[in-house]
């Protein structure tokens, strides 16, 4: 078998110069006249994205990390010598023992990778490698059926939309199915504007075959022949990789017109986003689209009855799409048996924040956050200590140590405050301030807000002074009560998703860190160090030699002493830049 | 630029939910959306002007302003936001001796806020025009911009 070596180029591996590393190894197979004994291919994530640029050495498997271009020669040595380049290999962190493949590691061996099987492995922009492993035979499989029997499929597969919500994917098909209408359409969601979340980008940047494939299933579902694919323009690879799939699937027969002799005729356009959070919720995308502002309408009708021009159309997320070709390789009941009751299948999630090992993951549903911020994200960097995971992005959660062991399913989740959202697992250590992350979740989502309606639109803004207050020092412990008031009207009131989950943040950390409130309120003290306002410093007297560095430094003029005797800081001056703290090589000053 | 505009314009004028796009491509050519150019596909497309404004300042992308030749992005998404984005923003403003939202005075740089940029797992990520520095230190940006500066003058 001819050997193969495959380079990551998603988008983190290509910020950390991935393509050097791709340059590097085309000249030097050329140089060395080994052009036709290796086969040197470009592919998508691996999703272990902190640890790129990855190389990947087949059919070995050798797993290469943080590969630079200047290693390139001896990698291929290493390649005609058949030896294995062990200081490219990534290294237990306990044991400090190469591990040779990508199953050896840890951040692997807990996954459970459908969705992504193919990233890393294929090159995106061939259709060909999409096809030999595997691809557009579920929509074969599709099309030898009635319309009837694939919605039922997917309702047996018990598969929910992965995009927020979590409604039943067969059941939105059905209701997309039941209108009588000259034109229906098919949206595939992929404005995914989520701080902190990206999964919607590596599976488009990877396999976006597996995307198409999906919404050409949908569209044979329900009768629609026309699709969008509406993608954020701030993903420029991923909107590349979509569009070269068109084509080449267009010139396959897999697109257009009597697509596999089948007489189903199906195409699709893409329209790109122009930097709008909302737009990311049904209604006000569908608006977009129409060439409008992309503000949400009131529900019903659902756009499975109304929705693109007034005819039945039915938006899906991209993940959400991109399960369907498993379900029909797979057979329904057999991918029903993955997950838990309620919630079948996998979920992709991104893993970021104060985490060891940062990347994308995909697990069966009901595994516990334990497992995937310890086990597969090798626990909280720097060895400091685990604070709270935010889930679901501003509109999720923020779950303290005591959700550890929780199972992640839809409705676990939602019992617990939080939502599965758009998969965005932030982690937070002990130096993360759980208020000014409350504001920051809130002014993001006030920002992006359309000022529709006036729930979302003055009581969030309310609610984020009423915590700029907080963190200011000029919080009463009624603003606590206010606060969560205040929370519950929005939600029950507003007219869309974004405003009835923005004040989830606020909510959650209510409830699980009402303590740390307590003490911005009524001591005036952030635990975290991080509220400027309520920060003081001080010397510890023991460590301060009395060097004198800190005084130089200190632009207020705080600080005050003898030379060789320890120094004291006045904290009605000091203007609390901590410069001072950055400057002392003794590490004597600290906040307190 | 006018005819530019005017072919645009024609392009779009019988597509449905044409506006979007049409305003993309033609920031892409003149590089913002100045007022003759909003009046201009205003009339063109049978709008009223407030409405072609209306869309134009809903989106994030569209600028009524000029830009400086390099555009500074500099991530607040929250995975950044807590390895410490703020500091890495106002280490560019320092540098630049602009704050967010501004261009320099000789037109070279801009410096804006982005929403989330993906790249969560390289956090502080910042993107300068079409390319993505992650793992950013406030300490490295003198060099980071260094390197923009000398594309400009060659």
């Amino acid at each position: 078998m001819k050997k193969e070596i495959l380079v990551c180029q998603g988008s983190a591996c290509v910020s950390s110069q991935s393509r050097d590393v791709y340059d590097a190894l085309e000249s030097e197979l050329k140089v060395r006249g080994l052009e036709e004994k290796y086969s040197l291919k470009p592919t998508g994530c691996h999703g272990f994205c902190e640890q790129g640029p990855i190389v990947l050495i087949e059919p070995e498997g050798y797993f290469y990390c943080q590969v630079k271009d200047k290693q390139v020669p001896k990698l291929v040595d290493c390649l005609q010598e058949g030896s294995v380049y062990e200081e490219l290999l990534y290294k237990s962190s306990e044991t400090q023992e190469p591990l040779k493949t990508r199953n050896e590691i840890p951040f692997y061996q807990k996954q459970k990778r459908l969705v992504l099987q193919n990233c890393g492995l294929i090159d995106p922009e061939s259709i060909d490698d999409y096809i030999n492993s595997g691809g557009y035979s579920s929509l074969q499989k599709v099309l030898s059926m009635e319309p009837d029997e694939v919605i039922k499929e997917v309702k047996d597969s018990g598969v929910r939309g992965r995009g927020g919500g979590g409604f039943p994917t067969g059941d939105k098909w059905y209701y997309g199915r039941q209108p009588q209408a000259d034109k229906k359409y098919i949206i595939c969601n992929a404005e995914e504007s989520d701080p902190g979340a990206f999964i919607d980008r590596s599976i488009l940047e990877c396999d976006p075959h597996r995307v198409l494939e999906g919404m050409l299933t949908a569209g044979y579902a329900i009768g629609a022949c026309e699709g969008f694919v509406y993608i954020r323009s701030e993903y420029p690879l991923a909107v590349k990789r979509i569009y070269s799939a068109i084509s080449q699937a267009l010139e396959k027969g897999y697109l257009g017109k009597n697509i596999m002799n089948s007489g189903f005729d199906f195409d699709v356009q893409i329209k790109q986003g122009a930097g709008a959070f909302v737009c990311g919720e049904e209604t006000a995308l569908i608006e977009s689209i129409q060439g409008n502002s992309g503000m949400p309408r009131p529900r019903p009708p659902y756009p499975a009855e109304k929705g693109l021009w007034d005819r039945p159309t039915i938006v899906n997320n991209v993940e959400t799409l991109s399960n369907i070709p498993i379900i029909f390789d797979k057979g329904a009941s057999q991918y029903a048996r993955i997950g838990t009751q309620q919630s079948k299948g996998t979920k992709i999630f991104a893993l970021t924040g104060k985490i060891r090992h940062t990347g994308l993951v995909e697990v069966p549903m009901g595994i516990t956050l334990r497992e995937i911020i310890f086990e597969i994200g090798g626990g909280i960097k720097d060895d400091k200590k685990f604070k709270a995971v935010q889930i679901g992005g501003p509109s999720g959660g923020c779950l303290s140590e005591g959700y550890l062991d929780f199972p992640v399913d839809y409705d676990s989740l939602i019992d617990a405050g939080a939502m599965m959202g758009s998969g965005g697992l932030v982690v937070l250590d002990e130096s993360t301030c759980i208020v000014e992350l409350a504001r920051y979740f809130l002014s993001f989502t006030r920002m992006e807000a359309c000022g529709k309606c006036t729930p979302c639109r003055e009581g969030n803004t309310r609610l984020l002074e009423i915590l700029q207050r907080i963190i200011e020092g000029e919080g009463k412990m009624e603003d606590l009560d206010r606060l969560e008031t205040l929370s519950r009207n929005i939600i029950d009131t507003s007219l869309c998703g974004l405003g009835q989950s923005a004040p989830n943040p606020v909510l959650t950390t209510l409830q699980n860190f009402r303590g740390e409130y307590e003490k911005h309120v009524k001591e005036r003290k952030c635990p975290a160090g991080v509220c400027q306002a309520l920060l003081s410093y001080k010397i510890i007297q023991e460590n301060c030699k009395g060097c004198g560095i800190c005084m130089k430094h200190c632009p207020a003029g705080a600080i005050t002493g003898e030379k060789n005797q320890p120094h004291n800081i006045d904290a009605d001056v000091c203007a609390k830049c901590g410069e001072c703290v950055d400057k002392c090589p003794f590490g004597a000053i600290v906040p307190g | 630029m006018q005819s530019d505009v005017e072919n645009l314009i024609q392009k779009y004028r019988e597509i449905p939910g044409g506006l979007v796009p049409l305003l993309q491509e033609t920031q892409e050519e003149v590089g913002y959306l100045p007022r003759e150019v909003l009046e201009k596909i205003a009339s063109g497309l049978n709008l009223s002007l407030a409405k072609v404004v209306g869309v134009a300042t809903f989106y994030h992308q569209f600028y009524l302003q000029p830009r400086g030749k390099n555009i500074i992005r500099v991530c607040m998404g929250t995975a950044c936001h807590v390895r410490g984005a703020s500091d890495i923003l106002a280490a560019f403003e320092k540098e630049l001796n602009i704050e967010v939202g501004e261009t320099t005075l000789d037109q070279n740089f801009t410096l804006e806020e982005v929403a989330c940029i993906g790249a969560c797992s390289l956090a502080p990520v910042i993107s300068i025009n079409d390319n993505t520095h992650g793992k950013l230190v406030a300490g490295k940006i003198p060099e980071l911009l260094g390197k923009y500066e000398k594309a400009v003058l060659h």
